[in-house]
């Protein structure tokens, strides 16, 4: 992982980007749901792609915070997208991913139930909507928790939940001219304030080659594992 | 005063050695069904300087809530806190954030592994059920087979395996040696094996004592699930593959020989 000269963010000059795994589950599991499905997300203009893609597999239209390209801190992002749900809602049922795959802040889904005055139910593995009520299953190492609530409410997932299906032709053509509604939200004095990122030391280890099988039991026997 | 939330287990012992750097702890936990806006209702109204958890499922997320309640940022997963410059765990570990926590009290996680273990006493504080989402039952998984969160050794194949049926050999090593049979995300995106297997930042994390890596590239975030595991032993027929700067036993050959040769060699020496 390579870092920008300022340690701010990682060097993307030669990367693409993606929607985290957990959020395409949610976007999957809303469109399996059914009725009118809304994609939302705060980034720069460049998340327009995400969300088109999003709308390709069967969201209904996209609203995009759009920022300058800044990080927004959890608690930000949450009341953006508060205020986006209250001006665009109200909604049956809001997901979320549970941890986002960069910042992992494990909040934002939480602080949006709370500022609305929903439940919130987070971590799952299975969503059944039952008329006016959703039961719920989060793992628990070899177990399943069930937790049940009712709707209007706000779940956080993840992934393998459901395996995501990938954007048809036809679905990317009908996303062109799918509603985009794009807010510019204005930035908050951040209080959990990023100075910088590190790449922590020790990343990059020199393998011991085996060189045939006789080798690699006779280092299972070592370890105690053959 | 330092609270910290604690449930019984290792992770909890850590967040509590972590939390004894700031000053003196009180440990505190709950009784019954887990609820967590209530559970964090009653955490919230504690009086205390920072209020610390382990980062765990429960923990991150009760302190998320008691960060929505009380209007102020929350820290999760950090590693370590110089005044209030703390310093977290990002894209499953791979980074790292140097952060300013504002505001009072301090909310934060304590990473796991990165703190030792203090033995704690806690308090079991009263949550009024306040009709918020709680846990109703817990339903049991009839697995038959050894975790892999927990099994002492892990074959994993990735997308050299190359097919659903690909994954006899390694369920054959898998069984000789006891362990569980993982696999990368690609494996699971092509429906060769469900998801329960992936290893991963968002699969399952690992603690074996020896991982076995066949066929699988090495994504950072495939790394950030095997990491946990004391040794890695990567089979891939690319010497460039990124899985060797992570492993510590390298064998550069075609998993669809190297791994039945294992296997034979076991069943030799075991006669």
């Amino acid at each position: 992982m390579v870092l920008t000269a300022d340690a701010q963010a990682l060097e993307t000059k030669h990367l693409g980007f993606t929607i985290s795994p957990h959020e395409e589950c949610a976007v999957e599991e809303a469109v399996r749901i059914g009725g009118e499905v809304v994609v939302l997300t705060l980034g720069p203009a460049e998340a327009e792609e995400q969300l088109r893609d999003q709308m390709a597999i069967g969201a209904d239209r996209g609203i995009l915070l759009k920022t300058n390209g800044e990080e927004w801190d959890a608690q930000s992002t949450a009341a953006a997208i508060v205020d986006a749900i209250r001006a665009e809602g109200p909604f049956d049922l809001i997901l979320f991913g549970n941890e986002s795959a960069d910042a992992a802040g494990f909040q934002v889904g939480i602080r949006v139930a709370h500022a609305l005055g929903l439940p919130v139910v987070t971590g799952l593995k299975k969503i059944e909507v039952q008329g006016d009520r959703v039961r719920c299953e989060r793992d628990v190492g070899g177990a399943r928790d069930v937790v049940e609530a009712p709707l209007p409410a706000v779940l956080t997932v993840l992934e393998g939940l459901n395996l995501p299906r990938y954007p048809s032709v036809p679905g990317r053509l009908r996303a062109k001219s799918k509603p985009l509604a794009v807010v510019e939200p204005a930035r908050p004095e951040q209080r959990l304030e990023k100075l910088r990122l590190v790449v922590p030391e020790g990343q990059g280890k020199q393998a011991e080659i085996l060189e045939n099988a006789a080798a690699v039991v006779a280092v299972m026997q070592s370890l105690g594992v053959a | 005063m330092i609270v910290c939330f604690v449930e019984d287990d290792e992770l909890s012992a850590q967040a509590v050695g972590f939390a004894r750097t700031l000053g003196e702890v009180r440990a505190v936990t709950f009784a019954g069904a887990y609820q967590p806006a209530a559970w964090a209702k009653a955490l919230a109204a504690q009086e205390a300087e920072a209020i610390v958890a382990a980062g765990s499922d429960r923990g991150n997320e009760l302190l998320a809530h008691v960060g929505a309640l009380l209007d102020q940022p929350f820290a999760a997963n950090v590693t370590a806190i110089d005044g209030d410059v703390v310093t977290r765990v990002r894209w499953g570990g791979s980074l790292v954030e140097e952060a300013r926590l504002h505001g009072a009290p301090k909310l934060l996680t304590v990473a796991p592994h990165v703190h030792a273990p203090a033995e704690f006493d806690p308090e079991v504080l009263e949550a009024v059920d306040d009709g918020s989402p709680k846990v109703l039952e817990r339903v049991e998984e009839s697995s038959g087979g050894v975790s892999l969160r927990d099994a002492k050794v892990v074959v994993s194949g990735g997308r050299g395996v190359g097919s659903s049926e690909g994954f006899a050999i390694i369920e054959e090593l898998a069984g000789l040696l006891g362990g569980a049979v993982g696999c990368s995300r690609v494996v699971t995106s092509a429906g060769w094996r469900p998801h329960a297997d992936q290893v991963g930042q968002t699969g399952t994390k690992i603690s074996a004592d020896l991982y076995i890596a066949c066929g699988i590239s090495g994504a950072t975030q495939h790394i950030a699930g095997a990491k946990g595991a004391k040794k890695i032993l990567a089979i891939n027929t690319d010497p460039e593959a990124p899985i060797f700067a992570s492993a510590d036993y390298a064998v550069i050959g075609d998993l669809h020989e190297v791994v039945p040769a294992i296997s034979a060699e076991l069943r030799r020496v075991r006669g």
